[in-house]
Formats: structure tokens, C-alpha cells, sequence
């Protein structure tokens, strides 16, 4: 196996990819403004950790109830109907990423991404064990001691530590959390819970301890499509050329100290340009601007910018002065995002209390009766969302004479259950004049504030083809 | 032609090989798809162990799991089972009649007799019972031999067969004519006179056709002979089909063109409780009366 120095690589000339073969000992240095940016948006993740133990009113306050099929969030349960919602908040999450990055690069990558935040803390936990790189680099060559195994034991222990809360925590999410701690300690977990902690256990581990910028070079499709979202405007770490290429006659900024490179978690030499590596952490930023500042020389050498700034010495800009429409598909990205943010909060706050669905049966379509009449039979479906009984009356109106037998008002409605009522409609052939008439079943209810509850339902009565022809005759 | 440090910065090993000058070098595929690659095999080893994998003249290796298809449907029948127990516990004490006044179980009846539905009776009364012709709806409100559960569960245990005997005959083709205007008219309310007489056996014929099907041509349920006044047909509402019927009556086996409707007896093939079930079943298909 090759190892890969950034720092004495020899050969600047070439395209240089690295396939995983090469080892990246990226130097950490704990002080800067994006170093500080990145360990905030890593806290975030804490969430992940803590939501889980989350009660609300006894129970679990976020939770995906699978073999249920809800999905709690604090006081909303949302049911497989509403499942739009959930798909409106993945849609704007995705359309947030989209103008994100139209704007301001992988921003998501550098400081929010899952594989970002534990590859950076898998590689603070080597650091403070093994030590700088250089020492990383002499530990790994070196031959098996008991200090390299101890020292190799320790971080992969605490690896795997980080790696198992992880996967019992995402475990967490579907069941609760307090009942699987236990099941996990005594060995009585499900084999799915044990399924899902063994894959992201593994996972963890692999992609955050072994794989780290693979992932992003190979495996992430995210890292693959952004390129059409950048473009000339699209602000992002980038290394001033003009300002800093004057190196031959030792007059530019840029001293090739290298630690823009030395600090790049991915390999990346930004001083080429951009790469498909960079993930926009900005740790070359802080890198070089600890340089200049020691040089007593004018921060910015390496800064977000854009490709225009830097070619034309114009500023950055989100839309244009004066002329908004010259970046459209920033104002597309967030009009999209406001329609579904919009969409999220109408399906939160309209969730009905009731869901009333009336399902004809198809064999047989209609019935004639001894008396003559034309029975229809229905299948009504009514899930109860309020969480306490309620005594439901339904009604059907159509056509004049139209009765309704088999329910008995008012109907008792269980929560969280579907208890599908097989009821009839009846009318006399001489009410009906096409062989498709629409009915509507009315549902209604008090609800627990003394507010009625309605639910209404548009079908059809079907007859046969002869009522028609007997009405003609009459 | 060797290659320099730029063409080969890894210093790749050389095959040799060369086509059209372009030399080919033993580049490594990248890490992660070697991790993938081993990964991929060592998963099918750990399979082949524990699951059915390698085909041997009869049947395959068992593997160490044992498992089976036969088996995971065993259990998950056995799981099916387990749901269902309480409530077959329940059914099994109780009357066709106190399954229906019980909103849960009669909910559970319904749906768990579906499949008995489909397997004894679907075959001719249909899969929603809307009845196929010479079969009976059971979806309607008309019952040959009673509407209460009690009747139908007997239908189903005893099984019905019934008769009417052939008057093609006994009877001329003017009687005949007119008792199939009577009958065809009674539906409407109205009466044919001419008709009327030869159901009542005052012509020549003595057809006495009233004696089973009553004064009032309303059918009478401990004969299970057919409500001729209702505007539900038992076999057909044409006149052709009417006619058919006075001629060759049904089962009756003097006359070889007869109509042949049979109602096997279900006593012995299905279970109390599977009868039960189905009574139910077919009682809610259509037959409620309140409204």
C-alpha cells in the first residue's frame, strides 16, 4: 500500500486521484473560525442522541411506529395517509440542500453531513491518541508492540463505542428507547433491533474509521450531482491565484508552506482549483489565514469566494444587483422550498380528526330487492385520530326515498383502529334515472371541545340497466 | 517503450501487454470495492452455512439454521392461529345468533369466513354472493326458506332440494299460457283472471299450483317453494324462462329436461363452528333488515 503525504508528493503535475489506497493523515488544528463553525454543527447531532428519551405525555415524544404504522411527533401522529407531509419534508430538506449549494457550495458536506461529523470525530479520537500525523504515520510503520496494540486497541474500542450508540439510537427511533436499552442488555432484543445495530455498527465503523473521504470521493450521490448546482456565482473555498501564484519571484502571498493541504481531511490541493474531493470545510481557511496572520499579511489568501470574484474582482452576489432574474434558479430553489414548507404546515395544523372513506363493493354492484328496491352495498373505513371513543352518526343523501341499513347510529369509533362497517343503500327504481347516481355519506360527531366533527364522502349508486328502461315505460 | 514516472506514478506493475503502443499496467480497483468484493463472498459463505444452499441428488445441503419454507409458513400460520384463538374460543360457545349481536366478533366472523366463503360457496352462489343463473343471490333480502340466521345456518347444514313437479303434461298450452300471464303479472300487483283460476287448479288441468306456493302465490318457507309476487326470480323473470319452468318443474325426475337445483348438505364436510361462520357471513352479505 502506497501512503500518501500531500506535503512531499512529488509529481504536481498530474491529475492526482486517490482510490483508497493512500492513507490521509490530516493535520488538525484545533483553533480557527471554521474549526469553531464545525464543532457547532456537529453538536447538532447531539439531537440525534437525545431526542429518543423525549417523553411526551408517557410516551416516546418522536417515534416511527412501524408495525403500527403511525408516526408519533410530539402531540401530531401522522398516519399512512398523511404520509405526504413526511414526503413534503424529505422534498424541502432536499430543495434546502439544492439552493444551498447554488449559493454557497457543499456547505452541507463541510459541516453537516453524517459521514463529515463522525469521520471528524473518529479522527479527533486518533489524534489525541496517536498524535499529530507525523507520529500517525511512524505508529502505523512501525512493527507490533505492546504500545501500538494498546494504543491501537484504545481507539477502536472507543470507535466501536461511538459506532454501537450510534445504531442503538437510530433503533431508538422505531421502538422505545428505554424498553430496547434493556432488551439489548438482555439479549432480548428482536432481531431486527439486533439486525439494524449489527448494519450500522459495521457501518459506522467502516466508513468513519477506514473509508472517511472514500465515501465522499465514491460512494456519496449527493457529492456526484452537485456540480450542476455550482456555477460561476456559487461562493466556496477557494485559493486567490492572482493574489498568491506570484510565487516565482517570491513577491506573492503564498509561501507553499503547504498546511492548506496538510489540514485537508479529503487530500485536496485547493491551491489547483476546485476538486471533486473538497467538501468545503474550510479548513484550509483557517489553515492559511493562521499563516498570513503570522506573516503579518492580509487574511483571504484561501476564502470563500466566488469564480467570478476571483477572475473579475467582482463581488459576491446571491441574485444580481439590480437584475434578480440573472440567478433564477436560487428564486426557483426557494419558491419551491416555501410551497412545501407551506405544504408541511397545512397538513400539520388540517390534520382531520376523523378519516372517512366509503368503499363500494364490486360483487355484486347492486341487488334487487323482494320489494323491488336496489340495494348498493358499502364498506365504510373510519380510523379515529383524536385518541379517545367517539360516537359517530352517519347519514347518506341522494336521491329521494334513499335509505341506509346496517349501522347502528350512533357507531362507537375505537382509536386507532379501522373497523370496517359493511352498510346498505336502498332506493327505489323509480328515484333513480341513470345507472350511476352519486350519493354522499355524511359522518358527524362530537368532538372532545364540544366542536362537531364532519367528514363527508362522495360515491355512486349503481343500478342496473333496467331501472332505467322500467322508469322510461311508467 | 517504458513508462515514466508521469505516465506511472504509483509504479503500477507492468503486464507487458501492449496494444496499439498503449501498455497495459496492474492498477488496483479502488479500496472500497475490494472491501465490497470480500464482503459479497464472505456473506455468501456465511449463507451456504446457515441456509439450504447446495443442491445434492435429493433435496440440498439442510444448513445449520434448518430452516425451511414449510416451516416459516408453518409458523406464521401458527402466528395467525395465535390472534385468531381468543376469538374462535369465544365463537365456539355461542350461537349464530349471539355472534351477530356482538359488533367485534360478528366483524371478526365476517372476515375470517371469507375464505370458507370462497372455498364452499363462492363455486356457484359467486364471490360476493351475487348469484350466478340457476344459483340463488344471497346478497338480496329473499330467502326460499326463511331470513332468520337460524334458517340459513340449517340451509347450509341440511342442504336444500327442491321440487316442482313437470305440468307439461297436465297441462294444455292455453293453461299454461295463462298461468304464466298470471304469474309474470302478479309481480306488478296486477291479476289475471283466466290465470289466476288454473293456479288455483279450477281448470281442467288441476295444476293446484297454490298448494305450494299459496293462495297469495307468496311462497310458503317450510316448503321452500318461490315468493312469486316479489320482484326476485328464483330461476328467470322471462316468459320463456317461466314457461320452461311450469312445463319441466324442478328435480323432478319424470321429465328428463327438468331444471336440476340441488343445495348439497354441508352437515358433514364443515365443522359447527364453520357453519356458524358462514351463517353469519351470509346473513350480512346483503339481508339486514333495519333501516
Amino acid at each position: 500500500m502506497n501512503t500518501f503525504s500531500p506535503s512531499t508528493s512529488k509529481p504536481d503535475d498530474y491529475w492526482h486521484v486517490n482510490t483508497g489506497y493512500e492513507t490521509v493523515y490530516a493535520k488538525r488544528i484545533n483553533k480557527g473560525r471554521f474549526r469553531t463553525y464545525k464543532w457547532f454543527t456537529a453538536s447538532l447531532w447531539l439531537i440525534y442522541f437525545f431526542a429518543p428519551y423525549i417523553r411526551w405525555n408517557g410516551t416516546q415524544a418522536i417515534l416511527f411506529d412501524i408495525p403500527g404504522r403511525k408516526f408519533h411527533l410530539f402531540s401530531i401522529t401522522l398516519w399512512p395517509q398523511d404520509i405526504w407531509v413526511l414526503s413534503l419534508l424529505l422534498f424541502s430538506m432536499a430543495f434546502t440542500l439544492f439552493a444551498v449549494t447554488t449559493i454557497a457550495g457543499r456547505v452541507f458536506c463541510g459541516f453537516f453531513c453524517f459521514q463529515t461529523v463522525w469521520t471528524d470525530v473518529f479522527t479527533f479520537i486518533e489524534d489525541k491518541l496517536e498524535g499529530a500525523p507525523s507520529k500517525r504515520r511512524r505508529l502505523d510503520k512501525a512493527p507490533w508492540s505492546f504500545q501500538k496494540i494498546r494504543i491501537k486497541t484504545l481507539k477502536h474500542l472507543v470507535w466501536l463505542l461511538i459506532a454501537v450508540l450510534t445504531g442503538v439510537t437510530f433503533a431508538a427511533y422505531f421502538t422505545d428507547v428505554f424498553w430496547l436499552w434493556r432488551a439489548y442488555f438482555r439479549f432480548e432484543a428482536p432481531a431486527a433491533a439486533w439486525i439494524t445495530l449489527g448494519i450500522f455498527t459495521s457501518v459506522i465503523y467502516l466508513f468513519a474509521g477506514f473509508l472517511r473521504e472514500q465515501v465522499c470521493f465514491w460512494l456519496c450521490p449527493y457529492a456526484r450531482i452537485q456540480g450542476v448546482m455550482c456555477d460561476r456565482d456559487t461562493i466556496m473555498p477557494a485559493y486567490d491565484t492572482k493574489r498568491g501564484l506570484s510565487t516565482a519571484d517570491k513577491k506573492g502571498d503564498c509561501i507553499n508552506c503547504k498546511l492548506c493541504v496538510a489540514v485537508c481531511p479529503t487530500g485536496v490541493d485547493i491551491r489547483k482549483g476546485q476538486a471533486e474531493g473538497c467538501i468545503t470545510c474550510g479548513l484550509c481557511i483557517d489553515a492559511c489565514n493562521s499563516v498570513m496572520d503570522r506573516l503579518g499579511r492580509p487574511e483571504g489568501l484561501i476564502r470563500y469566494a466566488s469564480l467570478r470574484e476571483l477572475e473579475e474582482g467582482d463581488n459576491p452576489r446571491i441574485f444580481k444587483k439590480n437584475k434578480i432574474l440573472h440567478r433564477p434558479r436560487v428564486l426557483v430553489y426557494l419558491l419551491i422550498i416555501l410551497a412545501s414548507l407551506s405544504g408541511i404546515v397545512y397538513g400539520l395544523t388540517h390534520t382531520a380528526p376523523v378519516d372517512f372513506k366509503v368503499l363500494h363493493e364490486r360483487q355484486p354492484l347492486f341487488v334487487l330487492l323482494s320489494n323491488g328496491n336496489i340495494q348498493n352495498k358499502y364498506i365504510l373505513k373510519i380510523i379515529n385520530k383524536t385518541g379517545r371513543e367517539l360516537d359517530a352518526t352517519i347519514t347518506v343523501s341522494g336521491p329521494d326515498g334513499i335509505t341506509l341499513a346496517g349501522v347502528s347510529n350512533p357507531e362507537r369509533i375505537m382509536v386507532g383502529k379501522v373497523m370496517p362497517i359493511p352498510v346498505f343503500v336502498r332506493i327505489a327504481p323509480g328515484n333513480i334515472e341513470r345507472e350511476n347516481t352519486p350519493v354522499r355519506f355524511l359522518l358527524s360527531a362530537a368532538g372532545a371541545d364540544g366542536r362537531e366533527i364532519r367528514s363527508e364522502y362522495n360515491s355512486m349508486f349503481i343500478a342496473p340497466e333496467k331501472a332505467k328502461q322500467r322508469k322510461e315505460k311508467n | 517503450m517504458e513508462i515514466n514516472d508521469r505516465q506511472n506514478p504509483y509504479k503500477a506493475k507492468d503486464t507487458g501487454h501492449q496494444w496499439d503502443g498503449i501498455r497495459e499496467l496492474e492498477n488496483p480497483p479502488p479500496k472500497w470495492w475490494r472491501i465490497g468484493f470480500h464482503a459479497s463472498w464472505i456473506v455468501v459463505l456465511i449463507y451456504c452455512v446457515l441456509y439450504p444452499s447446495i443442491p445434492l441428488l435429493r433435496g440440498s445441503t439442510s444448513g445449520l439454521l434448518g430452516w425451511t419454507q414449510v416451516k416459516e409458513y408453518k409458523e406464521s400460520m401458527a402466528e395467525i392461529e395465535k390472534i385468531r384463538s381468543p376469538y374462535e374460543e369465544k365463537i365456539k360457545n355461542m350461537s349464530a345468533r349471539e355472534i351477530l349481536s356482538n359488533p367485534e366478533l360478528s366483524n371478526y366472523t365476517q372476515v375470517s369466513a371469507k375464505v370458507l366463503f370462497g372455498d364452499n360457496c363462492a363455486a356457484c352462489h359467486g364471490a360476493g354472493g351475487q348469484g350466478t343463473p340457476g344459483f340463488p343471490v344471497l346478497a338480496d333480502d329473499d330467502w326460499l326458506y326463511g331470513e332468520t340466521i337460524e334458517d340459513i345456518e340449517e340451509d347450509i347444514t341440511l342442504g336444500r332440494t327442491g321440487n316442482m313437479p313437470a305440468h307439461g303434461k297436465t297441462l294444455s298450452k292455453q293453461e299454461i299460457d295463462d298461468v304464466v300471464k298470471y304469474v309474470m303479472q302478479i309481480s306488478s300487483g296486477g291479476i289475471y283472471q283466466p290465470g289466476r283460476d288454473v293456479f288455483m287448479g279450477m281448470t281442467e288441468g288441476e295444476a293446484m299450483c297454490f298448494a305450494c306456493h299459496g293462495e297469495d302465490a307468496r311462497g310458503i318457507e317450510d316448503m321452500g317453494s318461490a315468493n312469486l309476487a316479489d320482484s326476485i326470480w328464483r330461476f328467470s323473470g322471462t316468459e320463456e324462462g317461466i314457461r320452461d319452468v311450469i312445463i319441466h318443474g324442478v328435480n323432478d325426475t319424470s321429465d328428463p329436461k327438468t331444471i336440476k337445483a340441488r343445495m348439497p348438505t354441508f352437515g358433514g364436510k364443515l365443522t359447527p363452528t364453520q357453519i356458524k361462520k358462514l351463517a353469519v357471513y351470509v346473513y350480512r352479505l346483503g339481508s339486514v333488515q333495519n333501516e
